[in-house]
């Protein structure tokens, strides 16, 4: 068998060594952390998707070894293969994080501010890309994009307001079921997600198109305004089903012995290990349909990890591979701050801390 | 002569795409896969949806037999023996004039199976697209000729490797293939002796707005914009007296200049109707020749108010596939709107070309540059119209801003 020849890559001044064929996104995967582009419309387990949400615009400042010319346009690192020697600059590059910058600001344009009633708050891309790479207030002035409300049945809940345009749902239903139901009607701002004549979704996989999704525009109406995610706690669980292409490896979320969701098991990038199908995500609502494995690990960055689970997982630090040296710390915040001195030990006060338990020098 | 020599032929002409960007055609035909064993596809894009760009109706409409010739010569030079013409649905009344020319050029034994016992075999499609500006984009054309959603691919693999139903594809305009015609017919070293520099034959311009003789003009690209617009053998000057002010040489995705820097380049020098002389001093100063829509606006035109028609062009005919462009053109368009119905505000011009900015590169397909050109260049060189619009709001509804300046001389600086 041939060995499958190794390109060297270098992101963000992180050199690595990758497979041939391998996209720009999966080579920064590999090195993980920081350096590793956004991506909302990407998902590795779909094929063909990717390149249209524009987050994961890199700048490729050396083409390859044998033609360093550099591409002359930012490109989307989940559709453009690594060359030998290809060097890429993601957090690097100021256009880049500009760039980024833009595209939020296009996403959240039309968007609603309705995470607080959202079903997908706490797990939402959407929210994660807007806090590290949004801007505080929007430039928009005018009234948002809505759309007439279609059912689409019983399990799943369209919000097309919420809608990124990701096409991940249309790859899902395209690749995991038997026959598409649903795709993207009308062009333009005024393209929606939706199966034309208001059928209802309901393929024995199509339950899939929830995990999929970005945002909130496909939540699952089994869970419908029944908790907020951060509440309930995600373990590990399977069982016996009788699926042919379903092994019955889910995450269910629970509080106390209630099983409010079932989900697919994601991985560190938000996506689904294996697709489950209905049966097992809409009708095994109870803690006895299944044998529990333990509690699921969890980002430590994700909101969920809130609730302090065991066997959080730390992203790694690559601030010094990326600057080439150890980073240098101005000074120590205890020296100049007078608020939280650490000899005063909060816990010990009698009654709620008052602001004179802050100030250095107080009668304590 | 045989497929090489026609390649040779067209490669020695310095033809230029005539479909906007000018990519050379014979270079677009050497990159063609010739797999073993998959068909290859000629494909020609008469989707010409372009607005201020009519040249292609013309040349189907009046010489269908020329074109069809070029198509044929393209179509054995690179071995299609599928050959599609893909053309824009409002043009509603030509496919029958080519179905006609295709029986003609059939009942002459010039398609079908083995033509004049060459061996080839050659067979042309006409298909209709459905009304949408995107599928003139290369690929979401082969998308929608596969009758999908005409949706631009992501690129590469470009469609010279895998292009309709994954086969290799060369995708020209309908001027491209009507060019192949004179080139195999007198050679293309002495069709590369008209015109100048790397600006090879003729072009084909529509002319269109404040003229006295808008049409169709066959030029060598030797006149200057001067001559083009002033002399009675073309445009015939501007009509009741009035004064240019500015115009768009190549379509309504190319930057608009002002008259003054339509006439001369920024270093003074005269301005010719040609690729590099029109392109001259790059966007800040130059334009494009693009598809040759020549669109003239005189002093009584507003350029801010032309500028939001555009923005809603673009707007109406994005795809809706890649944020930047779904979400910009329709804030764009809206901005825009607000300044014209005396509704805007100073910061608003800024936030345009903060978001024309961030639209302009990052987007899948040439649409989101196409849209952001226009309001850059409108920015760059009618500021002053534009911030007048801001602060005679009042004013602004009832009268126009005029000339002003944009004819005036522009200030040469004396080079060493």
């Amino acid at each position: 068998m041939s060995e499958q020849p190794q390109f060297k890559v270098t992101i963000d001044n992180i050199t690595i060594d990758v497979p041939a064929g391998t996209t720009i996104l999966n080579a920064a995967r590999m090195i993980g952390g920081d350096v590793t582009p956004p991506a909302m419309c990407y998902y590795s387990k779909l094929k063909d998707s990717g390149g249209k949400c524009r987050t994961c615009l890199v700048e490729v400042s050396k083409g390859s070894e044998k033609d360093p010319r550099p591409m002359p346009k930012l490109v989307a690192s989940c559709r453009t293969t690594v060359m030998d020697g290809m060097e890429v600059k993601n957090i690097t590059s100021e256009k880049v994080l500009d760039a980024r910058k833009g595209v939020v600001e296009f996403l959240l344009l039309n968007h609603p501010l309705d995470c607080p009633v959202c079903d997908q708050a706490g797990e939402c891309d959407l929210q994660n890309l807007s806090y590290e790479h949004g801007s505080e207030v929007t430039r928009y002035e005018f009234k948002r994009r809505t759309f007439e409300k279609e059912d689409i049945g019983p399990f799943i809940s369209l919000h097309m307001t919420r809608c990124i345009m990701c096409f991940r749902c249309v790859y899902t239903a395209e690749q995991l079921t038997e026959r598409r139901e649903h795709g993207i009607l009308e062009r333009g701002d005024h393209a929606q997600i939706s199966t034309l004549l208001g059928k209802s979704l309901d393929n024995d996989f199509i339950g899939n198109v929830i995990d999929v999704c970005p945002v909130g525009a496909l939540t699952d109406k089994t869970f419908r305004f029944k908790n907020r995610v951060w509440f309930t706690k995600p373990v590990d669980a399977h069982r016996d089903c009788n699926h042919e292409k379903c092994n019955g490896k889910v995450r269910l979320w629970m509080r106390g012995e209630e099983v409010f969701r079932v989900t697919a098991r994601k991985d560190q990038w938000g996506e689904v290990e294996e697709f489950i199908c209905n049966e097992c995500r809409f009708h095994k609502k109870e803690a006895k349909d299944w044998v529990i494995e333990g509690p699921s690990v969890i980002k430590r960055s994700s909101v969920i990890a809130q609730g302090h689970y065991v066997g959080t997982m730390k992203p790694p630090v690559l601030i010094d591979k990326v600057i080439g040296k150890q980073p240098k710390f101005l000074m120590e915040i205890h020296n100049v701050s007078d608020v939280n001195k650490p000899e005063i030990e909060l816990s010990k006060i009698d009654g709620p801390a008052h602001s004179d338990d802050f100030v250095q020098g107080s009668k304590k | 002569m045989g497929t090489a020599e026609i390649v040779d032929e067209v490669k020695k002409s310095g033809l230029r795409g005539r479909g906007g960007a000018g990519f050379p055609t014979g270079m677009k035909w050497s990159f063609l896969a010739k797999p073993d064993g998959v068909p290859r596809h000629l494909v020609c894009n008469a989707d010409e949806s372009e607005p201020g760009t009519f040249k292609d109706r013309y040349l189907m409409e009046f010489h269908p037999h020329l074109f069809i010739e070029g198509l044929l010569i393209s179509s054995f030079a690179l071995g299609s023996n599928h050959t599609y013409v893909y053309i824009r649905g409002e043009y509603a009344w030509i496919p029958e004039i080519l179905e006609q020319a295709i029986a003609e050029a059939k009942n002459n034994g010039w398609l079908g199976k083995n033509i004049l016992g060459s061996g080839f075999d050659c067979e042309i499609y006409v298909h209709r697209g459905a009304g949408a500006y995107i599928c003139g984009e290369e690929t979401a054309l082969i998308e929608s000729l596969e009758g999908k959603r005409g949706n631009p691919r992501m690129k590469p693999p470009f469609p010279a490797i895998q292009g309709v139903w994954m086969r290799p594809t060369v995708v020209n305009n309908v001027e491209t293939l009507a060019a192949v015609v004179p080139i195999i017919n007198m050679g293309g070293e002495e069709y590369a002796k008209i015109g100048v520099g790397k600006s090879t034959g003729t072009k084909l311009l529509s002319v269109c707005g404040n003229i006295n003789k808008p049409g169709v003009y066959e030029i060598d690209m030797t006149c200057s914009v001067e001559e083009f617009i002033y002399s009675d053998e073309y445009c015939g000057g501007i009509p009741k007296g009035k004064k240019l002010k500015a115009c768009i040489p190549g379509g309504s995705s190319v930057p608009i200049i002002p008259a003054n820097l339509l006439l001369k380049t920024a270093k003074g020098e005269t301005r010719y109707m040609n690729y590099e002389s029109l392109s001259d001093g790059g966007f800040a100063t130059g334009s494009m020749m693009g598809s040759g829509g020549f669109i003239v606006l005189d002093d009584s035109q507003c350029v801010v108010r032309h500028t939001m028609t555009l923005a809603r062009f673009y707007n109406h005919e994005s795809c809706g596939q890649c944020s930047p462009c779904r979400e910009g053109t329709g804030w764009m368009y809206k901005i825009l709107k607000n300044i014209e119905y005396g509704k805007g505000k100073m910061s608003d011009i800024d936030l345009l070309w903060d978001i024309q900015r961030k639209i302009e590169g990052n987007t899948i397909c040439p649409l989101g540059d196409a849209a952001a050109w226009p309001i850059a260049a409108a920015i760059r060189h009618f500021r002053d119209e534009f911030e007048w619009h801001v602060k005679n709001p009042d004013e602004s509804q009832t009268r126009n801003y005029g000339l002003a300046h944009y004819a005036d001389p522009i200030h040469v600086p004396a080079s060493a």
